[in-house]
């Protein structure tokens, strides 16, 4: 197991983008923040706050996405799986739309975001914000807009992201 | 985690995780509903089939609309007109139907048990839609869905079923699904149209319909089904109507907000006022549009069992 982030190298990464973040969409007018379900939405809760925090604006649209019916492999595992609450209390239509996940693996589950999101309305634009990209382990055509760390990886091992609401310490890991 | 079954046979068989399983599933496709574009592609791989040999309205497009809501194929077939009156069994028709690369069964039937029968002898999922005078399992998850919606967990709430308990299959149904919710659920209505030792299925009994009124806060009021009375149970429909009706006064005078409920198709002026049927505290079309909802979540996660045996 080797440590990707530590506590402090996570917040200076999270603090990092939120940056970026606020460097293309100064003002947030027309710009909305959807994390996805589940994972995504512990990394997007985190940078909703801190893009309050840092712009002192309380208004910025944040939404929660979930993926379930969008994926491609439905019927192939062999347990189907029970989704989790979408919720984006606002129109996407015509908005700058920030997908937000944790981990960026074969771009599988960006795909089926995007075919979630556009039935939701038709977006102005699209960019996606991940915190770990696992780098030449792509199966579609889908790269990110915004990224944590970039690391290269073999398909058996695992990138796992702890955070404290829930697992009580902030820290991602590479598992063998 | 999904479900503990393979099909929905009856509610009997379903764990009460089941039972919460598929209501937070409904609760994701009912938002579905609200968009503007009302669909999944989810089961654009499974082809369904929808059985009936009974008669139906809202079950049926309720079950077609479902369907096609999660991309699913579909394929109707009722009985009239079909080669069921040439003598053709029902295993028979339904292995003919599969034959033709169908993942799923949805079966409507007036024998009671023949889903359970079917189930024995062919491989893919089925849903019962209404058997007989047994189960019908989908209705009695969106009642509770609709309940729940009204009072959140049904733990404790108080549950009234009016009307013919003897012929229906959506009372059945509803005890099973509120004992296993934790809900207290009493039966009412005249004693020849409630059976004898229902107390073992854990309900209380009470023929004084004011007197139930008065104990729940769920009135589900059913639906008088003379064709299956094969001999008189009340003289006649206004003496039922007068007796055990339910009417706008009836609920005026209750010191509280009593939701009424009913699976339709309503007999209006028998168990059911026009204006009781239409107040406020109806929500008899809540729970149609539930009915999607929840037809939606069984579907889909019933989809894709029959690769895993």
């Amino acid at each position: 197991m080797k440590t990707l982030l530590d506590t402090k190298q996570l917040d200076i990464t999270l603090q990092r983008l939120a940056h970026q973040l606020i460097e293309n969409h100064t003002q947030f007018k027309d710009t909305v923040l959807i994390g996805i379900q589940p994972r995504g939405v512990w990394l997007s809760d985190r940078i909703a706050g801190l893009l309050k925090g840092i712009t002192g604006q309380q208004s910025i649209p944040y939404g929660k996405l979930d993926i379930t019916f969008y994926r491609d492999d439905v019927h192939q595992g062999n347990e189907i799986h029970v989704p989790s609450q979408t919720e984006i209390p606002f129109s996407i239509e015509d908005k700058n739309v920030i997908l937000v996940d944790d981990v960026l693996h074969t771009g599988r589950t960006i795909r089926s975001a995007m075919d979630a999101l556009i039935d939701y309305g038709r977006p102005k634009s699209v960019e996606l914000l991940v915190l770990i990209d696992r780098r030449f382990s792509r199966e579609l055509p889908i790269q990110p807009d915004y990224v944590g760390r970039t690391v290269d990886t073999i398909i058996t091992q695992k990138v796992k992201v702890y955070w404290k609401e829930k697992d009580l310490k902030d820290e991602v890991v590479l598992i063998d | 985690m999904s479900l503990s079954v393979k099909h929905l046979l009856g509610i009997k068989e379903l764990q009460t995780e089941d039972i919460h399983t598929i209501f937070r599933t409904a609760d994701n496709f009912k938002q579905v509903l609200q968009r503007q574009i009302k669909k999944v592609p989810a089961l654009r791989d499974t082809t369904v089939a929808n059985i009936f040999f009974e008669n139906s309205t809202r079950t049926r497009i309720s079950f077609e609309l479902a369907q096609k809501r999660l991309s699913a194929d579909v394929v109707n077939f009722s009985a009239s007109g079909s080669s069921v009156s040439k003598g053709e069994t029902l295993i028979d028709t339904v292995n003919n139907i599969l034959a033709m690369k169908v993942d799923m069964v949805v079966m409507r039937h007036s024998a009671s048990g023949a889903p359970w029968f079917l189930a024995n002898h062919i491989d893919a999922s089925i849903i019962n839609a209404g058997d007989g005078i047994n189960e019908h399992p989908t209705q009695a998850l969106l009642d509770a869905f609709s309940m729940r919606e009204k009072l959140g967990d049904l733990k404790g709430k108080r549950i009234t079923i009016i009307g013919d308990i003897m012929h229906s299959r959506v009372a059945l149904s509803n005890i099973y699904c509120l004992n296993k919710l934790g809900a207290e659920v009493m039966v009412a209505g005249p004693p020849t149209l409630i059976p004898k030792h229902i107390e073992g299925l854990g309900v209380k009994v009470e023929y004084d319909v004011k007197k139930a009124l008065q104990w729940g806060e769920v009135a589900n009021v059913l639906r008088i089904q003379l064709e299956r009375q094969h001999k008189p149970l009340f003289s006649t429909l206004r003496e039922y109507a007068l007796y055990y009706g339910i009417n706008k006064q009836m609920l005026d005078d209750l010191q509280k907000e009593m939701i009424i409920m009913h699976p339709g198709p309503i007999n209006r002026g028998v168990e059911l006022s026009s204006d009781a049927a239409d107040s406020k505290q109806s929500i008899i079309l809540d729970q149609v549009e539930n009915g999607v909802a929840i037809r939606m979540a069984v579907i889909y996660l019933l989809s894709g069992k029959s690769e895993l045996e």
